[in-house]
């Protein structure tokens, strides 16, 4: 089972707000990986959205991104892709 | 924690102590129930129904949404469905349900006031907002948990509380209508604030115009409100509370002695006898009325039987409510106003469009008017109820004879109407009006040709009279009754009904005022209508003061330049007669 973490930046305009937060969780979903979340001190489950959203991370935030799973590799692939397009681009 | 006092405008007498309750506009009100451990498991079962249920609901929307408006316009619902099987959440309630043995809708309320409040608080404006979707799911959540009706009722509350709010709105009064509520604080408001009118009904102290109590005042700081002199202490200290007890018992026993005075009549000295009259929410008020020893009721607000509901009161409805009230106070009569919304008022049913200047907007007579449909069936049902007791209708604010007139046509269809399907109703049914209108007290003797009689609203012909705002906390401190403006104003209404012989009532806060009810009763005021709970202090002093004294003292007050030289010259002389 393999686990890779990464640092993301955030560079949607409106930073992680629920649209997108909830796109994000519907891939950690579809991948069944595990996923965390951390901004600085605060970790949070990739599959809670309230947790996402409390993490109030706006454009340029850093996010620190541990998947863990047999899909680790193919699904931190999809993160990347994720936090580099803006919100208009993102397709549910 | 150290003793903050606050000074605010005193709306209501008398001293409360007790744990303060932060009423926030919108808000839902979600009562702490407790459990026992055999019913967990049900509890929680309850709560995942409730979240299954809001996600067909949103799934529904989500549909209809992205087909009506576009597929970009739903995804926010899928923010809103993840939210509701997000684990963290819902593993915090059912762990919450559990350790601490409370109702479903009482966790999750509380769960969820942490993630607003967190979003609240965040540096990014888009993603503070967030705080306004998760309080919409929990809205939903908290329809499917609890009984609609009660989401905002001040009923649910268990604790005797002190109420602080920014405003209350007339809409809250119903809500308000309860023994467990010790008293009220509001940022806002003046004397004759809604707030004060529901204070006075219910007997408790009122402090408004404190500016920012709402942010100084914590949910459950201990307070004290000193309803004589307008203060409010926050945690208070051993020794104020203690001061503040005496003073209590003091006032209850002058209430005791009050008390003595219910079946006495209201007559001077010399023999003059006025009517003291109680002015009326809601039926359920009629008790106290009847406790402070009203002679009937001058001013019934029907608004309020329009108020937080989503339809139109139906006329059996209306009808019932008018018969009970003229039923309860007879022999006395009772006084119905017919509908005053607008200004400050509002109802879910009709939307009224938002005036710039809602008080000179299309309020009160000028709304039915509008909307004979809605006048109508009010009418229909006070007629109709007319003939369970005495009943006297009236119309709010009339500004000129033109008005009367179309109003009194209406009326006469109804008549018309009832007599044809051969529907009771009393035929000498008196129609007076209310004065509150500059223009209406100029033109005071030919409206007196047409009509029953008068009734003075104070509270709005000074508004109108000195061009203040009632509702503004800035204006608050230009509200002056005695202002020799709007004395005048009085005293040519007086004069005009009286000539035309004609009864001159006098609703509003000023009748309660035991210093300016000797200074009306001087002007030649038949009939004084205020919250029953000053019903007794105002008999206290009518009984002891002689007409003619009043007369020179109206006569004299009415030569003075400034409301301020006024309430000196007539607090002096009425001193002389009744040792404070």
């Amino acid at each position: 089972m393999g686990k890779i973490e990464k640092d993301l930046v955030v560079i949607n305009k409106k930073g992680l707000h629920a649209r997108p937060a909830a796109i994000f969780v519907g891939l950690v979903e579809k991948f069944g990986v595990a996923v965390t979340l951390t901004k600085g001190s605060e970790a949070v489950n990739g599959k809670s959205i309230m947790g996402i959203l409390m993490l109030g991370a706006v454009e340029g935030t850093v996010l620190k991104v541990c998947v863990e799973g047999d899909e680790a590799p193919a699904a931190m692939l999809e993160f990347e892709k994720f936090f580099n397009k803006q919100e208009e681009e993102l397709v549910p | 924690m150290s003793e903050i006092v606050l000074k605010g405008i005193p709306a209501a007498p008398g001293i409360a102590h007790g744990p303060s309750f932060i009423l926030d506009k919108g808000e839902f009100i979600v009562p702490k129930r407790s459990i026992s451990s055999s019913e967990i498991d049900s509890e929680i079962a309850r709560f995942e129904e409730a979240i299954n249920n809001s996600r067909r609901e949103i799934h529904i929307l989500k549909t209809k949404i992205s087909q009506d408006m576009g597929q970009a316009h739903a995804q926010i619902f899928d923010a809103h469905l993840l939210v509701l099987q997000d684990t963290t959440l819902l593993a915090q309630v059912s762990s919450g349900i559990r350790d601490t043995k409370s109702s479903a809708e009482y966790v999750f309320f509380t769960v969820i006031k942490k993630f607003v409040e967190a979003f609240a608080k965040m540096p990014d404006e888009y993603l503070r907002e967030r705080a306004s979707d998760v309080s919409d799911i929990s809205k939903r959540v908290l329809k499917h948990l609890m009984d609609e009706s009660k989401l905002h009722d001040l009923e649910s509350l268990q604790d005797e509380l002190i109420i602080v709010a920014h405003d209350l709105s007339p809409s809250d009064a119903v809500s308000m209508y309860n023994k467990k509520i010790k008293g009220f604080l509001t940022d806002i408001g003046g004397r004759t604030s809604h707030t004060a009118i529901i204070a006075k009904s219910l007997g408790v102290p009122a402090v408004v115009g404190l500016k920012d109590a709402t942010l100084r005042i914590n949910n459950q700081d201990y307070v004290i409100i000193d309803g004589q002199k307008g203060l409010v202490i926050i945690n208070p200290t051993v020794e104020t509370k203690e001061l503040y007890l005496k003073e209590q018992t003091k006032i209850t026993a002058s209430l005791e002695k009050l008390d003595d005075l219910k079946n006495l009549p209201a007559q001077t000295e010399d023999g003059k006898t006025v009517s003291l009259l109680a002015n009326l929410e809601l039926s359920s008020e009629i008790p106290a009325v009847r406790k402070f020893g009203a002679e009937g009721i001058g001013l019934y607000r029907t608004e309020f039987l329009y108020m937080n509901r989503l339809d139109l009161p139906s006329e059996e409805e209306q009808y019932q409510a008018y018969s009970q009230v003229a039923r309860a106070v007879a022999p006395f009569a009772v006084t119905i106003r017919t509908l005053d919304l607008g200004g400050d008022k509002f109802i879910s049913s009709v939307q009224i469009p938002k005036d710039m200047a809602p008080f000179l907007g299309c309020r009160a007579i000028r709304f039915c008017l509008e909307r004979p449909d809605i006048f109508k069936t009010q009418m229909r049902a006070i007629l109709r109820a007319s003939v369970h007791g005495r009943i006297q209708m009236m119309y709010p604010m009339i500004s000129g004879l033109g008005e009367l007139r179309q109003a009194n046509a209406i009326l006469e269809q109804v008549r018309v109407a009832l007599r044809d399907e051969k529907i009771p109703y009393d035929q000498k049914m008196k129609v007076g009006i209310m004065i509150e209108v500059p223009a209406a007290v100029m033109t005071a003797e030919a409206l007196a040709r047409e009509t029953d009689f008068f009734s003075i609203g104070t509270n709005d012909l000074i508004q109108y009279t000195l061009a203040v705002d009632r509702v503004n906390e800035k204006t608050a401190h230009l509200y002056e009754p005695a202002h020799p403006g709007v004395l005048k104003m009085i005293q040519k209404t007086i004069d005009a009904g009286h000539n035309e012989g004609i009864h001159v009532a006098l609703c509003g806060e000023m009748a309660s005022d035991p210093l300016l009810a000797f200074l009306l009763l001087g002007m030649g005021i038949d009939e004084f209508s205020m919250s029953a709970a000053s019903i007794l202090t105002v008999k206290r002093m009518i009984r002891a003061v002689k007409l003619q004294d009043a007369q020179r003292t109206a006569y004299e007050a009415m030569q003075l330049d400034t409301g301020q030289e006024v309430e000196e010259f007539v607090g002096a002389q009425l001193r002389k007669y009744l040792p404070s």
